[in-house]
């Protein structure tokens, strides 16, 4: 029988040394069983290689930035899908996600299915309200606290016992081992930030990762744990291996049940020295590692797709153990005429 | 042969690590008319700059307001914050679909008596009420919202010489999970301070105690912080039913709802994030109807929000004066309009668009005034089509703060006109002339003459 | 003054500077500046061309002329060392 083909449209095209998730989403979508494909990038800035990669996109266009707001957002996708016939959009940064959120039901009108968080998951698992999120739904996280400032730092003393991580409300993340460290970190991360700072207790122990989708009813689609084994020094891993963690399964489940969780996920997760699994972050979406789990038999970008078309999609109960990911980095040749192009008309 | 429109050369680099705008349409629209009327017509008649204000925008969000509440909560009374914008054409348009009026001066108080608001129907707030401001606000029966003790003390006093039983309410202050947290204003909750002030009221016998009122911040951009001024106002309600069977009248929870300007160094925009009408509402009514209000006797709700309402009505037109280059190279604009005219300029990074239609070509600008001093920007950094010397530009959404909290230093405050429903131009403040500061001064004597 | 000569431009007005590697958007006003400098036209045809062509005032002519060859020289596409 010859497969439906979707057009799909994908953003986070940065396969950089701190690479967006993008590439590896379509690489699992291109392997996807069940439809075929044809790849729309969306991209940001003209020096993403994705856009580059005729095999792995076939037409990029650049969409404006979060900050100019949903109405030019949508005055964009408007434009695109009129000329592509949009199927699915799969937005994978961080910053864009609250406005693609804000414009689902619109997009749905206009017949483009995403499959996201609402915005109240998205809110609630903020760092800002980690805690609250660990009450909630009886997940254990570091103790953290958002202060405003930096004479807050000094009553820290009696909560905390050092080192704590200082992080930033939406980047940016620094261990401090007394209260000197605290206070200029605070100063140099609120000057870029701004407030509150997230003080959390820093957790000794072993990172782990789990990917994940839930389908928005508190059912786990699939689930892939994985351990770092190379950590470049921007803190992203750049090898890593899927492991059999029943504890770390459990833990998703819980999430995802607690949460009905919509879309895919990225649970950041620390065993710290007394065997218990914290959770450090949680990412409302794909990461870059994506691939991996594609790798280890869950198709993750796909099941995410047929659930965006409204398709019922059995769960996955199965993954190799013990498959690695190492990351390699290509020079791409490029004819000048293409980064001209995408740089003067906004499409390739 | 008829002449190209003109548009100055500029060259751009392309930064490959960041969006080039060029190939991209602008984010942004020319608006040419406001309310059917032209920009460029406006100016023609009225000078530049020029505040203009929109009937219809007024009323169609305060219509949006209302119904947020009023679907959700059974009694609703909206109050127009005098100082948010006090030109009486705007007061009275917010009076003439049901407001109320609130009042934080002497001088607030006696325009909303002369626009003929009834005494009964002024919320007096604000530390500093005079006593001749008491005596005035007790005659006419007006609701006096208490902020310290002090005044508490002077209205007692002023019941011996007044036949009338004042009507009051005392101002809370609380912690509601925001930051900063407004505890200058009024008595606070947690430790105790608004209980025995409301005890103080009700053992005096002398007055009437008629609300509770709280006014938790300004643009808050969370909803859920109503919630939970709403939930202790309640509380302090009940507690006095309890203790002594008097019920209160309404609960008042100020304003402060942020309106959809962007905060500067806010990363989406304000349209995209900042609470609707609807969002508020939703916090406060579910609060409110979920409290054990005896016999279900709910209070009326008053609000007393003036931003969120007119800010979208309240739009400053401009002209450029001209273009010229920083010392880097980097691209500036010297409008008209400055800081005295655009006060939110200091937080806001308002939303400036060009009044005539241009290409997709931007430069990245800074936006100065025409003040002779270094604070004076408009806009930090701004990406606008390229303007020539004489173009105008559209501010929008300053309708807030900005006709009350101006400056008159170097020049004269421009002209203010309002757009109403059928698209007619009228004036509704005159600018100001060279007399109107000079009549108030007085020449010494012995400083009338001098050489040179 | 003298523009670069083995400068590129392109119709949809992407000059590339093969000398340092830059590249550049430029609107096609610009774009007709850099063409006719090109071709070594002197400061007074150029601006009588443009005076020809568009709808403005000589000042603004002129004082827009001399900003964006203050911007060309700034991106290094002027040849400064020639400069008349």
């Amino acid at each position: 029988m010859k497969k439906h083909k979707f057009t799909i449209a994908v953003s986070g095209l940065n396969a950089i040394d701190s690479p967006g998730p993008g590439v590896a989403v379509i690489r699992g979508l291109r392997e996807a069983d069940s439809f075929d494909v044809r790849i729309i990038g969306f991209s940001y800035e003209s020096l993403e290689p994705g856009i580059y990669m005729h095999d792995v996109v076939d037409k990029t266009y650049q969409i404006p930035y979060p900050t100019a707001g949903t109405d030019a957002l949508l005055a964009r996708l408007a434009y695109i899908h009129d000329i592509e016939k949009l199927d699915v959009i799969i937005p994978n940064f961080d910053a864009e996600l609250y406005s693609f959120m804000k414009l689902e039901d619109t997009l749905k009108a206009m017949g483009i299915n995403m499959f996201l968080p609402t915005i109240q998951q998205f809110e609630e698992r903020h760092k800002v309200n980690l805690p609250e999120f660990g009450k909630k739904y009886d997940i254990n996280v570091p103790f953290s606290k958002s202060i405003f400032s930096t004479s807050e730092i000094y009553s820290l003393n009696n909560e905390f016992v050092f080192p704590m991580v200082i992080k930033g409300k939406y980047y940016d993340a620094s261990i401090a081992y007394n209260l000197e460290q605290a206070k200029s970190y605070f100063n140099k991360i609120s000057a870029k930030w701004g407030l509150p700072i997230v003080v959390q207790q820093f957790v000794h122990g072993t990172e782990y990762n789990v990917t994940g989708l839930g389908d928005g009813k508190g059912n786990t689609i699939a689930a892939v744990p994985m351990r770092k084994q190379y950590i470049t020094d921007k803190g992203k891993a750049w090898g890593g291996i899927s492991i059999d963690d029943k504890r770390m399964i459990a833990l998703t489940e819980k999430f995802v049940s607690q949460t009905k969780w919509r879309g895919g996920f990225e649970l950041e997760l620390m065993k710290g020295q007394d065997n218990e699994f914290y959770l450090l972050e949680i990412n409302p979406r794909m990461p870059a590692w994506i691939y991996l789990a594609v790798g280890c038999g869950q198709n993750i970008p796909e099941a995410l797709v047929n659930l965006a078309m409204g398709e019922e999609v059995a769960p996955y109960t199965d993954y190799v153990k013990g498959r690695m990911f190492i990351r390699y980095a290509w020079d791409m040749i490029v004819d000048i005429d293409e980064f001209h192009e995408i740089s003067t008309k906004g499409e390739l | 042969m008829e002449k190209l429109r003109y548009e100055r050369p500029v060259i751009k680099k392309l930064e490959t690590g960041m969006p080039n705008k060029f190939g991209l349409r602008t984010e942004y629209a020319p608006m040419t008319h406001i309310d059917g009327v032209a920009v460029k017509k406006l100016i023609e008649d009225y000078g530049s700059p020029l505040y203009v204000i929109s009937e219809s925008t007024i009323r169609s969000t305060y219509k949006k307001a209302k119904k947020a509440f009023s679907t959700r909560y059974p009694k609703v009374q909206f109050a127009w914050s005098y100082k948010t914008n006090y030109l009486n054409a705007v007061c009275n348009v917010f009076h003439q679909e049901g407001s109320w009026a609130e009042v934080v001066s002497g001088f607030e108080y006696e325009k909303a008596i002369r626009n003929g608001v009834d005494g009964k129907k002024i919320i007096f707030n604000g530390p500093d009420k005079t006593a001749d401001d008491l005596r005035k606000a007790i005659q006419n029966e007006s609701l006096i919202h208490i902020d310290h003790l002090d005044e508490l003390y002077t209205i007692l006093e002023l019941t011996e010489e007044l036949e009338k039983r004042p009507k009051v309410a005392i101002r809370v202050n609380m912690d509601t999970g925001i930051y900063p947290m407004w505890d200058r204003f009024g008595f606070n909750y947690e430790n105790g301070q608004a209980w025995d002030a409301l005890n103080k009221i009700m053992r005096s016998g002398k007055l009437e105690l008629m609300g509770l009122h709280c006014h938790i911040g300004t643009f808050m951009l969370t909803a859920s912080a109503y919630a939970v001024a709403a939930g202790k106002l309640a509380d302090l309600a009940i507690g006095i039913q309890e203790k002594y069977n008097h019920s209160i009248k309404y609960i008042d929870l100020g304003g402060g709802f942020a309106s959809k300007n962007t905060l500067k160094g806010a990363y989406l925009p304000g349209s995209d994030t900042n609470p609707t009408f609807d969002d508020f509402a939703e916090a406060i009514s579910t609060t409110l109807l979920n409290c054990n209000f005896r016999n279900n006797e709910l209070p009326l709700l008053i609000l007393e929000t003036g931003r969120a309402l007119i800010d979208d009505a309240g739009y400053l037109l401009g002209t450029v004066i001209a273009n010229k280059r920083t010392s880097m190279g980097k691209r500036t604009t010297i409008l008209d309009i400055g800081v005295n005219l655009l006060f939110t300029a200091f937080w806001y990074d308002h939303k400036i668009t060009p009044a005539q239609p241009f290409t997709h070509y931007t430069e990245t600008t800074q936006l100065f005034g025409p003040l002779c001093m270094n604070i004076d920007v408009v806009r930090e950094n701004i990406d606008l089509p390229l303007l020539n010397k004489g173009d105008h530009l559209v501010v929008h959404q300053i309708g807030a703060y900005n006709m009350t909290q101006w400056m008159q230093f170097i020049t004269l405050r421009p002209n203010i006109v309002m757009i109403d429903m059928e698209s007619k131009v009228h004036l509704v403040r005159e600018n100001e002339k060279i007399e109107s500061i000079t009549n108030h001064e007085r020449m010494p004597e012995h400083l009338k003459n001098f050489e040179l | 003054m003298k523009i670069n000569k083995n400068i590129a431009i392109s119709d949809s007005g992407f000059v590339f500077n093969p000398v340092n590697g830059e590249s550049f958007s430029v609107n096609p006003i610009g774009a007709e500046i850099i063409d006719m400098m090109k071709t070594e036209k002197s400061y007074e045809e150029i601006h009588k061309t443009l005076i020809s062509k568009y709808n403005a005032d000589e000042a603004t002519i002129e004082k827009d002329y001399f900003d964006f060859v203050g911007l060309l020289k700034q991106h290094n596409l002027i040849d400064n060392n020639e400069e008349a």
